[in-house]
């Protein structure tokens, strides 16, 4: 028998100091069940009871527990053709202009390993959905940051305070810019571009000849006043754009991950090619479910009981009642225009953490009120590069699609703070 | 691939996009041949023995299992954890740890992912660096190849042989151990087994698995073991963990199949199971491109094998009564296809046989182009003229070896009666028109 020598396996270069993750630290943390949950970005509300109905039904069906086709099961590119169809005001070939995916996040991870490499640059807006810069950096290329800069200071904040400076954007784009990543609605600050902000991107895009992955699972959440506009339906966009959906965001079931991504042949065929070697088929019955009930709310799209609307007028109160909570405990939140996050600088509550080890102000608060004050969040930094820390770290993100229940256990926290 | 696109506009101007905007990481691996297959065998309407699936239903405990997590209501429908739904990690655990004589801790040696499918892409993407050499024994399931070139590494191929000209079982299919000592070099990084092998069938004793370790350990080198089929062993064979052997553990990740278990592609939940020190780095790949992987379905799995695991070994377990079912049938297809003047090697174990072609004559017509190898030209020749679907065996080899060995073709067995009587009947047909 050969004696074992120590292994000297090392990790491939490619995943090299991408193994950190806040949300395994601070999901661990909020686990608690003790602690009021206002962290993860996940809705503690029951989805509509047919999407849930579509899933049993469909795995009662024997075919449907066997593979699909690889890049979408039919019945669902067809309702997302039909969907984004009417939505884009243009046809959307079901088989080759979309891609259905683990989840958003497998869109953006198809997306950018599809598409960009070693030698490219990403312009990443701040503050971003933390996912953004590892999936850059593992596809071997450079993010390049740009913060959102609040334009007024004091009450009456919204997400549309939160702006860049066109001069800024403009310095970002360099001969090696392969692509720009927004997010709209954006998470954490709830913002959503305006038209002219997406035209000014639009611009740049065409004149570097660079690419848009516009991040857009929250699209359906849009507050009143408040439109979700697609930059890939603006002039010269839709070649070189490709606009990622969620149906964990859209129906409120995180945990079935399904996303897609939506572009130009000559775009989409490549992510298909990076789903081929890598998940080949996501699952059929959630599939059928899906494509079940987007087919349910296609029939209703602009009305009231289209789920996509009574989810964002739901959620609308929500939003008033979590900033009016902030608001009563002498705190300034960022009214979000859309999404289900809202964000808050805490400086008011005067909490002293010199006492904790040197991190940024909105991580050590946050670990200290979960374990103080039982309420978790998420601090905004986690969505910052180190650069911008001192910007953002006196904010932090709170969940509000959670039951009432979850709303009233949170204010209660916050109303007896000084205590 | 082309560089510059000029795109017809309707705002007037063309848009140039003069750059290539895809990455060459995707370079030479855009070519599946299932998307050909499978439209061609739905283009004629063949019976389908291509694509492995079985096209019978699930176990019902399974079934029952899932619509329950579906109606369970509460966080069923939310995200879980990351790397695996607690009730499913340690029923994996617990299961395997028993199998492979090691503990396992469920937290840290077990990742779920979607399907094996993807537990094959996260092991190669976390660990396989650029020029990093990786044996992959051949036929392979085709996707170890591209997984492979896609992390930059490059493929060594070995191949399984029939031994002494005879191949009438998989047993018979083997690997030269000098040849395959040769293949180590200083640069291998790993070595892909899978036991029960796709498309042979072949179950791989121990002794075979003991050369392969031998040489894992001398070279140090990572066993990726594809168990995916480890239920379904036939004639008494029986199924070897390569992570069993000694010093074979800490250096082996171990691949399964849930929907390969239990008769539901479709579930797409997969699992590495290995030491913490490698399992970390597939979590890294994990977390930074799926990240979760669907709840109900996991719970569904969790129960699934907690059913099995109380009633291991017994006559009622599903993991004893499908391989008897699955022997039934691969005899009848056997049988079939010898009417047809085929010879198939009977597989010990697995979904799939294959059948030497070698004796049989065919006319393939024009729309078949004449410049493919035989068996993809007997495979259109087969869905077209006799609505039959299978699958040409030198698509699992490697370039170079596919020229040699193009006088096999793989049939899959794990389907309805009616489904094989319906391929009996057209090999009956074709063997009186002789």
């Amino acid at each position: 028998m050969l004696q074992g020598i120590m292994s000297t396996h090392t990790n491939a270069k490619r995943i090299e100091g991408l193994d950190h993750n806040i949300w395994v630290a601070l999901t661990g943390l909020a686990a608690d069940p003790s602690v009021v949950n206002l962290g993860q970005g996940f809705p503690d509300l029951p989805p509509p009871s047919y999407i849930t109905a579509a899933l049993a039904k469909a795995v009662s069906v024997d075919r449907m527990n066997q593979y699909t086709r690889s890049f979408g099961h039919p019945a669902l590119v067809n309702a997302l053709s039909q969907v984004y169809g009417k939505v884009c005001e243009r046809p959307i070939d079901p088989l080759k202009e979309v891609l259905v995916t683990v989840g958003g996040y497998g869109s953006l991870f198809c997306t950018m390993q599809a598409l960009v490499e070693e030698g490219d640059e990403v312009i990443i807006i701040e503050p971003y959905f933390d996912c953004y810069i590892p999936m850059v950096k593992m596809a071997g290329a450079t993010p390049v940051l740009i913060s959102l800069k609040l334009v007024i200071d004091g009450c009456g904040l919204t997400s549309a305070d939160w702006v860049l400076d066109p001069e800024e954007l403009a310095s970002k784009f360099t001969s090696r810019t392969k692509a720009i990543i927004i997010n709209t609605p954006n998470n954490p600050t709830g913002k959503i571009f305006t038209r002219d902000e997406l035209q000014m991107i639009s611009d740049l895009c065409i004149k570097h000849d660079a690419l848009c992955f516009s991040d857009e699972v929250y699209e359906w959440l849009t507050y009143k006043g408040h439109q979700h506009i697609k930059i890939a339906t603006l002039p010269g966009m839709w070649e070189r754009t490709i606009t990622i959906g969620s149906a964990g965001k859209t129906f409120s079931v995180t945990g079935w991950k399904l996303g897609w991504s939506i572009g130009p042949e000559h775009l989409v065929k490549h992510l298909q090619t990076v789903m081929q070697n890598t998940i080949y088929t996501c699952s059929t019955p959630l599939q059928e479910a899906v494509a079940q009930g987007l087919v349910r709310d296609y029939e209703r799209l602009g009305q009231p009981d289209c789920y996509f609307s009574s989810l964002a007028a739901e959620l609308e109160d929500k939003r008033d009642r979590m900033a009016a909570i902030l608001r009563e405990a002498g705190m300034n939140p960022i009214l979000p225009e859309g999404g289900y996050f809202i964000i808050v600088d805490v400086t008011p509550l005067n909490v002293d953490l010199s006492h904790m080890p040197d991190e940024a102000y909105d991580l050590k608060f946050v670990k200290w009120m979960i374990k103080e004050k039982k309420l978790a969040a998420i601090p905004v930094t986690a969505f910052c590069g180190e650069a911008s820390r001192s910007r953002f770290e006196k904010y932090i993100r709170l969940c509000f699609i959670k039951r009432d229940e979850t709303l009233d256990a949170a204010e209660d926290i916050i109303r007896n703070w000084k205590n | 691939m082309e560089g510059t696109i000029c795109m017809p506009s309707r705002y007037g101007r063309p848009i140039i996009m003069s750059r290539q905007m895809h990455a060459r990481r995707l370079e030479g691996i855009d070519k599946n041949i299932w998307v050909e297959f499978t439209q061609l065998a739905a283009d004629y309407q063949a019976v389908n023995l291509g694509q492995g699936f079985p096209d019978f239903a699930p176990p019902k405990f399974l079934q029952e299992a899932f619509c329950k997590a579906v109606s369970g209501g509460g966080l069923m429908h939310q995200y879980t954890r990351a790397f695996g739904h607690p009730s499913l990690v340690t029923i994996l655990a617990q299961l395997f740890g028993r199998l492979v004589g090691h503990e396992i801790q469920p937290l840290e040696d077990v990742l779920v992912t979607i399907g094996a499918y993807q537990a094959l892409f996260c092991t190669f993407q976390a660990l396989v660096d650029e020029g990093d050499e990786v044996i992959i024994i051949e036929p392979f399931f085709d996707c170890y190849q591209p997984m492979v070139k896609m992390a930059g590494g490059k493929q060594v191929y070995m191949p399984l042989r029939p031994r002494g000209g005879s191949n009438l079982s998989s047993g018979d299919w083997v690997l030269c151990a000098e040849e395959l000592a040769s293949k180590f070099t200083a640069k291998t990084k790993a070595i892909v087994i899978n036991t029960p092998n796709n498309p042979t069938g072949k179950v791989y004793k121990t002794e075979e698995l003991q050369v392969i370790a031998d040489l894992c350990i001398k070279h140090d080198v990572v066993c990726i073991s594809d168990e995916v089929y480890e239920w379904l062993t036939y004639d008494g064979a029986k199924h070897v963990k390569i992570a069993s052997l000694a010093g074979m553990w800490e250096r082996t990740v171990t691949i399964g199949s849930a929907g390969k278990t239990f008769s539901a592609t479709g579930l797409k939940v997969g699992w590495a199971i290995g030491p913490s020190r490698l399992i970390k780095h597939l979590k890294t790949v994990h977390q930074n491109s799926i990240y979760h992987c669907p709840t109900a379905a996991q719970v569904a799995v969790a129960e699934g094998f907690q059913t099995e695991y109380d009633r291991l070994g017994h006559p009622e377990s599903y993991f004893q009564q499908l391989p008897t079912l699955f022997t039934h049938k691969r005899n009848k297809l056997a049988a079939c296809l010898e009417i047809a003047g085929l010879r198939p090697t009977l597989p010990e174990g697995g979904y799939f046989m294959i059948a030497d072609i070698s004796s049989v004559s065919f006319d393939s017509d024009d729309s078949i182009s004449q410049d493919e190898p035989l068996d993809y030209r007997f495979v259109k020749w087969l869905i077209k003229k006799k609505g039959l679907a299978a699958i040409p065996v030198s698509a699992f080899y490697s370039p170079e070896h596919g020229k040699e060995v193009q006088n096999y073709v793989r049939f899959c067995f794990t389907k309805e009666d009616s489904t094989l009587n319906a391929a009996e009947d057209i090999m009956k047909k074709w063997a009186s028109e002789k």
